[in-house]
């Protein structure tokens, strides 16, 4: 797909976090430009702006409020849905400004996918029926590329081995691990160039969610990954990279911090992130 | 990341963006459509109602003045008839079936919630039964009950035998609809206050039932709505009266009855205070709607903030 609006050299502010040192736009996933977003005229995130390195995992941290998930939900217009909502500043899938004219957003959608809190297998669908529905949503017929793509993202997914004789069946009949997995698994075989996952595995328990972590790691080479989560200890053992997010005064959420998971970790610039990441509040 | 694992990967990635935004043109199209086409769907389904409701009011309205209202019924010719003892016999009626009506069904419909039993199943089957029953043949009960003569019987037309005849009309909307209002309270707070030592009946008199109001005051009006505008039980029990009546034991004269019988005369007149009545029902009928969803949603939001 190609943009037709000319894309104006990004502007490196002193707001926008460079990570791992010197990298080009093209190794950028996304780039996010003072984002704001309002609900009927209330802020409830303002002035956000970081880059999302290609192939990484990017975690966004912060207490409750601080507007990770809505955040979150502007990377692939899922706030276009909800009445009143409007989204400000640039965000960019590569050199495409997501909210450009020419946008169609279930197109964008289908590059950007998501990954819900509770897993969220369409019940009326077998397990082979939900893995390939992104890509009939999308119109792919082909037989030969949906068995290619239910496969590939089944494996992905560590879901094949358990499933794949069993791909009639319905997916209410696995577990919750296991469904948020072919949810996971339904994300991917779309072939989308980013994952947005909102607290994947609030709703699971420790096994299930160490299963998930361990997925999301192997995820990487095939798409970059940008994971909402109130669990710091899940932010340092996935992510590379770390965006801290905060409730202002007006409860509108703002990024405090953003670098290395391992650097916002040990060695944050911010009083507030040292506080957060240490237990002292949140 | 390795070269030869990414390559079916990324070759598979731009063969699906190709094909998405090939059809994506056409699969708008067909979204677009099909959004036409259920908006169609409801203009169509919403023709019959509008029509009807724009009928009522022009005809009914014109028949709307002060003497309608305060004025007993006059014979056909003479004007200035009005409906004032079919209003009072309407309220009188159905406030008596929805006092009779309310305590069962809302017990009824808070011993459903809690159980699944067999005669829980029992239950539910006869409300739905009931609820399914031809108001006529509610009447005829209520009339072979309290009309006809019998030991036990009032032996008369009346007004209580009205008001039996509606509240069993009333008894199960207001037993599955509150049952539906009070499992929707979360388990969580039945839990919490077992967990700190109430007993059953104290947790559904003051966390269950108080949770759940603004869905028994929905019920509850929805019933009386639907009780307001049934005909056939006052043809066999209240039978009509030219006269003011406001002791249930006499017969009584109601809306309902008033459209029954003007609306069939000959006499301008007399169709005139049939269509003033339509509207008032349809308007009262609408205030109860509207009422009870201001009511509950008012209670909601209070509650949140």
């Amino acid at each position: 797909m190609t943009d037709p609006t000319t894309v104006p050299p990004v502007p490196m502010a002193e707001t926008t976090a460079t990570v791992g040192g010197e990298m080009s736009t093209k190794d950028l996933a996304m780039t996010l430009r003072d984002v704001s977003v309002a609900f009927s005229g209330k802020a409830a995130v303002r002035d956000v702006s970081f880059d999302v390195p290609m192939n990484q995992v990017t975690a966004m941290i912060g207490p409750s409020g601080s507007g990770k998930t809505t955040l979150l939900r502007a990377l692939n217009r899922m706030h276009d849905l909800t009445r009143g909502a409007v989204v400000s500043g640039e965000i960019k899938l590569g050199s495409l400004d997501i909210y450009g004219p020419t946008m169609r957003p279930m197109l964008l959608r289908s590059r950007v996918g998501m990954v819900f809190q509770r897993p969220n297998p369409f019940p009326a669908m077998s397990i082979y029926d939900n893995a390939v529905s992104g890509l009939r949503f999308n119109g792919i017929r082909r037989k030969s590329l949906l068995d290619e793509a239910a496969e590939s993202a089944l494996i992905a997914a560590a879901l094949w081995d358990s499933v794949r004789g069993r791909l009639r069946a319905h997916a209410s009949t696995l577990s919750g691990g296991e469904q948020q997995r072919l949810c996971i698994a339904r994300a991917l075989a779309v072939e989308p160039e980013v994952l947005l996952m909102d607290e994947p595995t609030s709703s699971l328990d420790p096994s299930a969610t160490k299963r998930i972590e361990e997925l999301i790691g192997e995820l990487k080479d095939r798409v970059t990954i940008v994971i909402v989560t109130h669990n710091m200890q899940q932010a340092t053992r996935v992510s590379d990279q770390c965006a801290f997010l905060l409730m202002g005064e007006d409860k509108a959420g703002e990024l405090i911090e953003v670098g290395p998971t391992a650097k916002l970790f040990s060695a944050p610039s911010d009083a507030r992130t040292d506080d957060y990441v240490n237990g002292r509040f949140g | 990341m390795t070269v030869m694992a990414a390559d079916p990967i990324l070759a598979r990635r731009a063969e699906i963006q190709q094909i998405a935004q090939d059809t994506a043109r056409r699969r708008q199209l067909f979204s677009r459509f099909g959004m036409l086409v259920c908006r169609a769907c409801l203009v169509i389904a919403l023709i019959p109602l509008v029509a009807l409701l724009v009928y009522v009011v022009i005809r009914g309205a014109s028949a709307w003045n002060w003497a309608f209202f305060s004025h007993l019924p006059t014979p056909a010719g003479i004007p200035g008839g009005g409906i004032s003892n079919a209003i009072v016999g309407s309220v009188v009626i159905d406030v008596i079936a929805a006092a009779a009506a309310i305590p069962f069904g809302i017990g009824a419909g808070l011993f459903l919630s809690h159980s699944d039993g067999r005669i829980a199943s029992v239950l539910r089957l006869s409300a739905d039964v009931l609820s399914g029953v031809p108001s006529i043949v509610v009447a005829i009960f209520a009339y072979i009950v309290l009309v006809s003569r019998h030991p036990g019987s009032l032996g008369h037309f009346s007004g209580v035998a009205a008001s039996f005849a509606i509240g069993i009309i009333m008894l199960p909307i207001i037993i599955r609809a509150s049952e539906t209002a009070i499992r929707g309270v979360p388990q969580v707070l039945s839990e919490a206050a077992l967990a700190l030592g109430a007993r059953r009946a104290t947790v559904a008199r003051k966390v269950v039932l108080p949770t759940a109001l603004p869905g028994l005051i929905t019920a509850v009006l929805l019933a009386v709505a639907r009780g307001a505008g049934e005909t056939a039980p006052l043809l066999f029990t209240a039978i009509g009266s030219q006269f003011m009546a406001w002791s249930p034991l006499k017969p009584m004269n109601a809306i309902p009855l008033v459209i029954y019988q003007n609306g069939i005369q000959a006499y301008p007149d007399l169709v005139k205070i049939a269509w003033g009545s339509a509207l008032f029902l349809v308007v009262a009928v609408l205030i109860l709607s509207v009422g009870s969803r201001m009511v509950a949603t008012r209670l909601r939001r209070v509650r949140r903030d």
